[in-house]
């Protein structure tokens, strides 16, 4: 097994893990907390709280419009996406739920490694292109008990299955197929976090390879809350734009319009 | 001659064949059986374009029938495994049956798309043609499950630019591409390792064509490990590369034998 990834060695047992209450009170602990867990595991977490936007969390709340007639309105729209999941991965890795195990912990340290490249590499990407990236953004993560293995991992399951339609729905929109290529690498990489959180939920059932038998797929109601991801012909979910966003807006605290679609 | 028997599958006159049989099976209203009928036009819009006379384009034709004899042979080798008494262990025989499902979903779909019949197209596979024989040997089976899917994964990823212009079947196929990606990252928790693929490894010499590449951090002309701080290895690890239908080719033919 000589591909397993060894644990970063940061620990964090036996540290404070309050709920969050509200912003401001975050912050003051978290703020108390850096300190100690900084003397606690060394450089390696002031390295993590570099993964901004948290806890330093400089995002504007302005309005952005993503233009979807170019394929930076697209590359953008990934970019707001990887934003978000980066966020979340960032304060659930800085703030382990009660109880997490070492292997939990490794994944949600390799998915927040991964989504923080995947959103520098559009921030830089984007105006090396020649496009206009959108600014950062600001969330709202209060509806998420990060204390919580059930909501942390379940709002993990919905933004990785989420992201999966997102980029199946973007790639269509897309007219150069260098840039279809890489969001073809990074869509398969969040499919692998799906089915990895997946597991961590239900190990080795027909849960953790898309399914839920105890759930039918309700075309209805294709958003975030659906947890039977994989159709009768073995088919992923593809989801538009203005879908996805609105299952995301519960998250994102900029006013986010389409065009061009 | 495997291999020669192997491109076969993709010569030209057979993708023609293929492409005027649809039109054929179509108007006889044979479209294969045993799949969501009413799904197949949605998941490939050129049906209804086909009706106005216009016809597939040759190269996704091409594309279509190169992934429908990938996944023959995942189908063929889950079904095999799933159907071993003793090979698979209790839990690990819940996701082996899912993915095989999966894979024969993909299959009837493929081939409902190229007007073909249930298993007209599908070769004849020898899977130890690596040596060990996977269905006698557990830890091979897995083994080669991760490179079967690693590999389906940069296979779709590789042919993605060339269905551009078809985007019904584009989305047809980035939808079966994810679903191959969760596969693979099952596949690889079940023996032990990362869902993702850090740098170019594989524990597998035999397989180390199925990771060729991998290790690339060069995207649109960025360099992606100047993007953040973060290591080299998550850096790999947060990018799939494509393979070329030749190199799936080179890695798939020996576990071909015929047709």
């Amino acid at each position: 097994m000589a591909n397993v990834t060894n644990p970063s060695g940061s620990s964090h047992e036996g540290h404070p893990q309050p709920r969050q209450t509200d912003r401001r009170s975050f912050f003051k602990w978290i703020g108390a907390g850096l300190g100690t867990a900084a003397f606690v595991s060394g450089c390696d977490l002031v390295t993590e709280y570099g993964d901004l936007p948290f806890p330093f969390d400089t995002g504007s709340e302005d309005a952005v419009t993503l233009d979807f007639s170019n394929d930076f309105g697209v590359v953008n729209y990934a970019f707001a996406l990887e934003q978000l999941e980066a966020a979340f991965y960032v304060r659930a890795f800085a703030t382990p739920f009660d109880g997490i195990t070492d292997e939990e912990r490794r994944v949600l340290r390799d998915l927040r490694n991964h989504e923080v490249i995947h959103r520098e590499f559009y921030r830089l990407g984007i105006p090396a292109l020649g496009g206009t990236a959108i600014p950062t953004l600001r969330f709202d993560f209060s509806a998420i008990d990060f204390s919580s293995r059930d909501s942390v991992l379940e709002t993990a399951r919905v933004f990785e299955d989420l992201g999966v339609a997102a980029y199946n729905g973007a790639g269509p929109l897309l007219n150069d197929p260098e840039i279809l290529l890489v969001a073809g690498k990074i869509v398969s990489v969040e499919a692998r976090h799906a089915a990895a959180i997946r597991d961590l939920i239900d190990p080795l059932s027909a849960f953790s390879i898309g399914e839920d038998g105890d759930v039918e797929l309700d075309p209805a109601d294709p958003g975030a809350a659906g947890r039977d991801v994989i159709d009768e012909n073995g088919l992923d979910r593809a989801f538009d734009p203005p879908t996805v966003l609105a299952a995301a807006s519960a998250f994102i605290l900029n006013p986010i319009t389409t065009t061009g679609l | 001659m495997e291999k020669q028997t192997f491109f076969s599958a993709l010569d030209p006159e057979i993708v023609q064949r293929v492409t005027s049989r649809r039109d054929a099976l179509r108007t006889a209203g044979k479209i294969g059986a045993g799949i969501a009928l009413a799904s197949v036009p949605a998941a490939f819009g050129f049906f209804a374009r086909d009706a106005f006379g216009r016809s597939l384009p040759n190269d996704v034709t091409k594309v279509l029938t190169f992934a429908l004899t990938l996944e023959y042979l995942e189908f063929e080798y889950y079904n095999t495994g799933v159907n071993t008494p003793g090979l698979i262990p209790g839990p690990a025989q819940t996701v082996y049956t899912g993915i095989r499902n999966h894979e024969m979903a993909h299959v009837r779909l493929l081939e409902a798309a190229l007007g073909l019949e249930e298993d007209e197209a599908k070769p004849e596979f020898n899977f130890s043609a690596l040596g060990p024989d996977p269905f006698a040997d557990y830890g091979f089976f897995l083994a080669l499950s991760q490179g079967f899917e690693d590999t389906g994964v940069r296979a779709y990823k590789g042919q993605a630019g060339v269905l551009l212009p078809t985007p019904d079947v584009l989305s047809t196929a980035l939808k079966i591409h994810s679903v191959e990606a969760r596969h693979a990252s099952i596949v690889r928790r079940l023996r032990g390792q990362d869902g993702w693929i850090p740098f170019d490894n594989t524990d597998v010499p035999a397989l180390a064509a199925v990771y060729a590449g991998e290790a690339n951090t060069t995207h649109l002309g960025v360099d992606a490990l100047t993007v953040s701080t973060k290591s080299a290895e998550a850096t790999t690890e947060a990018y799939d590369e494509p393979l070329t239908m030749e190199e799936v080719l080179a890695i798939a033919g020996p576990f071909i034998v015929g047709s």
